[in-house]
């Protein structure tokens, strides 16, 4: 696979990277509404939506394409990086002083950090859903992913590790949702500018979502 | 000695460009295959050209001495190109086109070869327009015109100010495409450094790789010279830092003529000179003074005031001052042709009126077109330019009035040609500012870019192929040719008596000095005792080069230095004929302007019973050249004085 | 003013380079970047050294030949400039400079700081043209074209081919001056014949010769010396979509 990725031409490893991007900032969305049920005291908000998105046949179509898509875009993204770190062989000695929006030199290193998280995520919960570690306690016969997260997130350790990389995941969009619309070449309109302003607040939203859960389980539901 | 044969076609003057075209031999497209064309320079002329010839069928080499051929200076035109369109309806021809040229240039243009620039001028456009150029354009889709000095009509079109660059890129595209297609060979970076006759004819030439060192020999049926102007021999000038006369001056040691060195053009709307280590002038295009106003203070002692810096030019009231333009040429006011403005600039300031620190100055005023079609319209029309003056000078011009002064910008004179643009050697055409035929003794704005299209899109490629019908028979030379060896050891000999000098001073040392003595002597205002005491000076200065002259490193290497004393060399030559001719003309014209002969109002005083002809320099030995004389037979047009009032 | 200059000092291609320190004294800040070069330049030859190499040519700013990577920017720390534009007094007395040729694979460096830039021609050359022989045009007023496609497009075009935007990019990618070729002949309809096939080809060459791939940093406009807009990049993608979706 990885030869048919090289041969491609860098616009269209450019076209895919934003295509693959764009799904994956849908399937954010996705994955925040069924968090956001966490904020709910009632387990079951939560475990129903696992449970769905665990045995729904759609949804496991889905979960294939999205696994795919997402080693492709991770592919694709350390293919461009390589190719374009040989396409300058004799770095300078004074680093770029050019203004440029924030961190999007570092699209790999924040989407780097990313990957390592998920890493870590996969491993806290397909492990279980597999049945390769012991889960937690099971409600009904359902292994009881609402109590997972109450055990997770209240380590500290944890939390703020969960945030910051929620953090570093809303630098990583913030450039990514404007630089899918330029890639796909939807940027020269009068529409660019809502784009981006929308992508703002797109990066800053979601990975806010994402965030308050941490807060509320470390401050609000400890304290219950 | 070469007898000088316009060959200009008989019949009326507006049928002579057709009759040489129908009467004309071609050359079959199986015999254009075994042609080789060598063109120098990759300017509007010999882009075109070679671009041309490539899609004629021609094997066809071309050479620059930059590093791409769309760096050749053409590229810095700014203001635009003229054509008898006629689109704005208001009253221009083909004839009116080519009599505000012919006029334009002092009657010292050849009749038949105006007229051919004129004629072609539109089917240039066309041609531009297809190729892509982003003319400016009105609502309405179609092409805008604009006016320029010495014209009544609207006829030139322009791209912003950048339409040298854009007509450049026009010709380089065009010229891609044929590079793409393999029919013309493109050496960059390549510097010819002389030019190889076989049998009395131009076969060849050789050329230095600028990157190696190394000097190559190359062969072609005909040579044509696209080389540009000698602008540099003033040091400080519009041309760009390489722009050099080398290749003409080579030309002309192996036998051709240089006609009428002393037609310089000194362009009016230039930033002025700043300080000792400027390397260069920048212009400002001419467009300007369709929207500008210029002038100075009416007292002396505000200009002193603004000279000390103490009263600054939007603080001289109304009433104070000069729009000198306006009041003494009422007709044309501030677009009155280039010569003639920057004399008048000139005049003033050497009055003691200018203004700016060094007091060689005049303001180029905008207040009163922004303030009639507001800063956006000003803003669309000159922006890049006001950027670029602001850049330099580091003064807002919407705010203050810009500061403009004369300086060397382009040279009429050039390598004698016929009709046909062949030089007295046979086989070597120039084309473009490096040839002497079209604009007189002074050229209107926007008609360089005309000519050098003209010549390379629509004459050459027809008077080369008549030339070259006779040469079809005549095969490929190899270049081990004693003819190219000899010419090699030329070239050979004289960069090793230039790399053995080692002496105190740089190159740069002396093309500067060369400079000073050119525009204290042979300036704007020329006089028979300063012209005299300029080529005693050019002498000596020239005599101290080759005893006292360093140049580092070594000749068969990447070498500036080497390339820049080759070139300096040369104008050091130069310099001198065009002093010698301008003293030889006892008249003034156009950008000639002695001293002596002016009106009691300070107007040129043409001589046309003694000097309406050109006049064709042959080279005859280191400072010794010998005059022949082309008559100029006016058939058409009823020579008259120049009047813009 | 004072200054210490840091410049790559390469003697050829093959030669493994280092920077050279020096000192300049009483720098005029009305000097331009590249009259400061040539004072160098002339203290140089005086003690015997060999001068600085670096490309110029017409010193305003048009022929796209200057290309110095100043202090960490192309054409140095001006905005919407050349090198040889940029003017002194954009330094402060005492400033240390550094000057470096640019960096990237298809830009190799011949001598000092000067660099080959022949990719680019080889780009122009693959496509960057309207297929039109000479005296085979029409009346030009037969085409129309609005006046805002006609400045767009003439925006694209003022490209000097300076390398700039290769030389900013982190990626060493040449997408903006590309970009702006094709930009200047898709908006035009003289230029529509050809449209799809010249992006493709020029894209092609393009990533042949070895550019990097464009990754949205927009270094490229903002050191662009004619402020060529990002936007062309975008209409460049489009038009590459659109032909891979019609050619082939």
């Amino acid at each position: 696979m990885s030869a048919s990725l090289l041969r491609f031409s860098s616009i269209t490893k450019k076209i895919w990277m934003a295509l693959l991007g764009i799904f994956l900032l849908i399937f954010l969305v996705v994955h925040l509404s069924i968090n956001l049920c966490l904020l709910r005291s009632d387990p079951r908000w939560f475990n129903d939506a696992a449970h769905f998105m665990g045995t729904n046949y759609v949804v496991k179509v889905f979960e294939i394409v999205l696994f795919a898509g997402f080693i492709l875009h991770v592919a694709l993204g350390i293919i461009l990086q390589v190719q374009n770190w040989m396409s300058r062989p004799v770095r300078y000695a004074v680093n770029n002083k050019s203004t440029t929006p924030f961190l999007s030199k570092y699209m790999i290193w924040t989407g780097g950090i990313i990957l390592l998280f998920l890493v870590i995520h996969l491993t806290n919960f397909y492990i279980i859903k597999l049945g390769w570690a012991s889960g937690p306690r099971f409600i009904d016969g359902e292994p009881n992913f609402y109590q997972r997260a109450v055990d997770l997130f209240s380590q500290p350790v944890y939390s703020l590790g969960y945030i910051l990389l929620f953090i570093v995941l809303g630098f990583h969009l913030n450039h990514a949702f404007q630089a899918a619309f330029q890639s796909l070449g939807l940027n020269f309109t009068k529409y660019s500018r809502c784009i981006e302003r929308f992508g703002i607040v797109y990066s800053i939203v979601v990975p806010l979502g994402f965030i308050i859960i941490p807060i509320y389980f470390l401050l609000i539901h400890s304290a219950l | 000695m070469t007898e000088l044969n316009s060959k200009i076609p008989k019949g009326p003057v507006a049928q002579k460009w057709s009759n040489y075209k129908a009467h004309q031999n071609l050359v079959n497209p199986s015999n254009k295959r075994k042609l080789d064309i060598i063109v120098v320079g990759t300017g509007l002329a010999g882009a075109s050209a070679a671009a041309s010839f490539g899609e004629l069928g021609f094997n066809v080499k071309i050479f620059c001495y930059q590093d791409s051929p769309r760096r050749a200076h053409s590229i810095a035109a700014q203001g635009g190109i003229n054509a008898a369109k006629n689109y704005p309806n208001d009253g221009d021809s083909v004839y009116r086109l080519y009599y505000d040229t012919l006029k334009g240039g002092d009657y010292r243009a050849r009749e038949a070869n105006v007229y051919r620039l004129a004629e072609v001028s539109n089917a240039i456009i066309d041609q531009c327009v297809a190729q892509g150029v982003p003319f400016a354009r009105e609502y309405g889709g179609s092409l805008e015109n604009r006016s320029f000095g010495g014209a009544q009509v609207s006829r030139t079109f322009f791209a912003r100010g950048q339409t040298g660059q854009q007509l450049l890129l026009g010709a380089y595209s065009a010229l891609s495409r044929q590079i793409k297609l393999g029919m013309v060979t493109m050496y960059n970076r390549h510097e010819m450094m002389d030019l190889v006759m076989v049998d009395g004819k131009a076969r060849g030439i050789i050329a230095r790789d600028l990157i190696t060192g190394k000097l190559e020999r190359y062969f072609g049926h005909a040579v044509i010279l696209a080389t540009g102007g000698y602008g540099n021999v003033f040091y400080l000038s519009t041309n760009a830092m390489g722009s050099n006369t080398s290749a003409l001056w080579q030309a002309m040691k192996q036998g051709a003529y240089f006609a009428n060195p002393c037609f310089t053009q000194i362009h009016p709307t230039c930033i002025p000179v700043h300080g000792d280590y400027q390397s260069k002038l920048t212009l400002m295009s001419e467009s300007l003074r369709n929207d500008g106003r210029i002038w100075v203070p009416r007292k002396k002692e505000d200009a002193e005031k603004n000279r000390q810096g103490l009263l600054k030019g939007n603080d001289i009231p109304e009433e104070d001052r000069d729009y000198y333009l306006e009041r003494r040429y009422p007709a044309f006011g501030n677009l009155v042709p280039r010569d003639v403005a920057s004399r008048a600039a000139k005049e003033r300031c050497d009055a003691g009126f200018g203004v700016g620190p060094t007091g060689l100055a005049v303001y180029l005023d905008f207040k009163e077109s922004i303030k009639r079609l507001g800063k956006h319209v000003i803003e669309e029309r000159y922006g890049n330019l006001f950027q670029m003056y602001e850049k330099i000078v580091d003064e807002n011009p919407y705010e203050n009035p810009m500061m403009i002064y004369p300086a060397v910008h382009y040279a009429m004179g050039g390598l004698w040609v016929d009709y046909e643009l062949q030089s007295t050697i046979t086989g070597l055409f120039v084309a473009g500012e490096a040839n002497f035929s079209d604009h007189g003794a002074n050229r209107l704005g926007a008609s360089a870019l005309m000519q050098g299209l003209a010549d390379g899109y629509f004459v050459l490629p027809y008077t080369v192929q008549n030339y070259l019908s006779a040469e079809i028979k005549t095969p490929r030379m190899s270049t081990d040719k004693k003819e190219f060896e000899e010419a090699e050891k030329r070239v050979q000999d004289r960069m090793a008596k230039l790399m053995s000098i080692q002496g105190s001073k740089s190159v740069d040392h002396f093309h500067k000095e060369l400079g000073k003595i050119m525009w204290e002597h042979v300036g704007m205002g020329r006089t028979k005792e300063g012209l005299t005491q300029g080529i005693a000076l050019i002498r000596e200065l020239r005599k101290k080069f080759w005893s006292d002259v360093r140049i580092p490193g070594k000749p068969d290497e990447l070498n500036v230095e080497l390339e820049k004393a080759n070139r300096v060399a040369d104008f050091l030559e130069m310099g001198e004929l065009l002093a010698l001719d301008a003293l030889n003309r006892n008249e003034s014209c156009g950008g000639h302007f002695r001293e002596e002969y002016q009106t009691p109002e300070g107007e040129c005083l043409r001589d046309d019973e003694n000097y309406k002809y050109v006049a064709a320099w042959e080279y005859v030995a280191e400072g010794e050249f010998r005059l022949h004389k082309e008559q100029l037979v006016y058939e058409e047009t009823e020579v008259k004085a120049r009047n813009y009032k | 003013m004072n200054l210490t200059l840091k410049i790559w000092r390469q003697k050829d291609a093959k030669s493994k380079g280092k920077f050279v320190t020096y000192t300049l004294e009483n720098i005029s800040p009305n000097c331009s970047f590249l009259e400061m070069l040539d004072i160098l330049n002339e203290s140089l030859i005086q003690k015997n050294e060999e001068p600085v190499v670096f490309d110029h040519d017409c010193r305003e700013g048009i022929c796209g030949m200057c290309s110095l990577y100043i202090n960490g920017r192309p054409h140095g720390p001006d905005d919407a400039v050349t090198a040889c534009q940029l003017h002194m007094r954009k330094f402060k007395d005492g400033d240390t400079i550094t000057v470096e040729p640019w960096r990237a694979k298809p830009f190799p460096v011949i001598k000092d700081l000067m660099v080959d830039r022949t990719a680019f021609d080889k780009i122009i050359q693959a496509g960057g043209y309207i297929s039109v022989n000479t005296g085979g045009a029409m009346e030009a007023n037969h085409i129309l074209i609005p006046k805002p496609a006609a400045e767009l497009s003439m925006d694209a075009a003022a490209c000097i081919g300076c390398g700039a935007c290769v030389a900013a990019c982190k990626n060493a990618s040449a997408m903006l001056f590309v970009s702006a070729k094709i930009s200047q002949f898709a908006l035009l309809p003289q230029g529509r014949p050809e449209a799809s096939e010249r992006v493709m080809k020029m894209v092609k060459m393009m990533d042949d010769l070895g550019f990097g791939n464009c990754t949205n940093t927009y270094a490229c406009e903002a050191e662009c010396p004619k402020s060529i807009s990002r936007s062309n990049i975008a209409r460049m993608n489009l038009e590459f979509i659109c032909a891979k979706a019609s050619w082939e």
